[in-house]
């Protein structure tokens, strides 16, 4: 357990980031992976009083401000009707309810880890950050970048045409999960784009797209949609690099990838969703 | 630092350190229902209601709980009694020690759907760990007092 000597409810955005600028202070979200580390917080800086556990949703946009829980995010009937359930599906494995009404969006973004169900999701999604000096940062450019001492404020989802699907192994229900695979596809004037992001690789979550154009070719490069999907898991396998821990070895996690991104596309559809 | 926080309906106010954890301070307070298990966040053991939302009291930092309510099985007899009766009924657990947390997340789950399904009621207790039942027995007395409350006409 970390040992905190000072607690500031931050009264304003200003504050919280001139009081993260020095090094031994954190911000805390849910506090559930950083109470698990050692060493010592000069000052745990608090964003509850900011009013940023909303979920604002207009007709093209949902925000989500960063101390929303993840519990919420599970039960909002706006996220839940854009995804087809999926983000739904993407938090419900997560330890247990108790945890989930604890554990922050903004923390689970903003941490970056290796294992999140929450960072494939949104990877997959048209979604950004916003930063309170940093502005607006794509996910995907955020999710690949380093720690800075900026205050992750809110998490913004473009609500584009899409059809989304989720799916995660785990050895056994509530552990981290071997891997995540988020797929997406959205519909666009001219046809269709797929998207998918693959986690837990172990290593951070990334996104792999259709880059040799196997999914927009819909039938017309193979002879059915099973064939199609699996020729893109193998695509996706050969280009999502996997690593091994002790959940899984990296041929077993190439070989999930293979399979679990197989299966998205039968579910999100090819070209014209055929 | 001087918190406030209506514990089990009474207001409580008492200096914390920055880093005192909630389940420490509501233990503190005479509250020993609420356990320590696997210190990882993981085994719901010291479950506790904030706000009315069940939440690990071992990764709430106890002045977040300033100006909030707490409830813990302490505060919740009568429901307790009622329903850990039909888990006494099965034999469903050899040491209890898991038994309060369990309590604690059952009563969220009726609370919040009154009548769940088998998979509903899985889910929503797949954060409360037990070493020794095996589950079914839990599973079987929660099924049978959702069966008794609905003949009550309680549910």
């Amino acid at each position: 357990m970390i040992t905190i000597r000072n607690y500031k409810k931050a009264e304003s955005l200003e504050e919280a980031w001139r009081l993260n600028q020095q090094k031994s202070n954190r911000i805390i979200g849910g506090m559930l992976w950083l109470k698990m580390g050692k060493g010592t917080v000069q000052t745990a800086i608090d964003l509850s009083g900011l009013s940023l556990d909303q979920i604002e949703e207009t007709e093209g946009e949902i925000r989500i401000g960063c101390m929303v829980s993840l519990r919420q995010l599970e039960l909002h009937a706006g996220l839940d009707a854009y995804t087809g359930g999926a983000m739904k599906e993407a938090l419900r494995h997560i330890v247990g309810v108790q945890f989930r009404n604890l554990a922050t969006a903004g923390g689970s973004i903003f941490g970056r880890f290796g294992f999140s169900d929450v960072l494939t999701m949104f990877l997959a999604m048209d979604s950004y950050v916003e930063l309170y000096k940093g502005g607006i940062v794509p996910m995907r450019e955020f999710a690949g970048g380093g720690f800075d001492r900026d205050v992750l404020v809110r998490i913004l989802v473009r609500k584009l045409p899409a059809s989304f699907h989720y799916s995660s192994v785990r050895n056994t229900r509530t552990d981290f999960p071997v891997l995540t695979c988020a797929a997406v596809r959205f519909d666009t004037e001219t046809g269709s784009d797929h998207r998918f992001a693959i986690g837990a690789r172990p290593g951070r979550a990334i996104v792999i797209e259709d880059g040799d154009g196997i999914l927009s070719g819909g039938f017309t490069a193979h002879e059915s949609r099973e064939e199609q999907a699996c020729a893109f898991g193998e695509y996706a396998a050969a280009h999502v690099p996997a690593g091994s821990n002790m959940r899984g070895s990296a041929g077993y996690r190439k070989h999930l990838v293979k399979v679990l991104t197989q299966r998205a596309v039968l579910q999100i559809g090819g070209a014209a969703g055929c | 630092m001087l918190i406030t926080v209506e514990l089990n309906g009474k207001n409580v106010c008492a200096e914390v350190e920055a880093d005192t954890l909630l389940i420490d301070f509501v233990r503190d307070h005479g509250c020993y229902s609420v356990k320590r298990g696997c210190e990882t966040s993981n085994c719901g053991l010291c479950t506790v209601f904030l706000e009315d939302k069940p939440v690990l009291s071992c990764s709430v930092l106890a002045v977040r709980a300033d100006g909030k309510k707490v409830t813990t099985l302490e505060g919740m007899q009568e429901e307790a009694e009622q329903f850990g009766a039909f888990i006494a009924d099965q034999g469903a657990e050899q040491c209890g020690f898991c038994n309060p947390g369990f309590v604690m997340n059952a009563l969220a789950l009726f609370r919040e759907n009154p009548e769940p399904g088998e998979e509903e009621i899985k889910e929503y207790l797949a954060g409360n760990l037990c070493r020794c039942s095996g589950y079914e027995g839990q599973l079987r007395g929660i099924l049978a007092f959702l069966e008794w409350r609905k003949k009550e006409g309680r549910s």
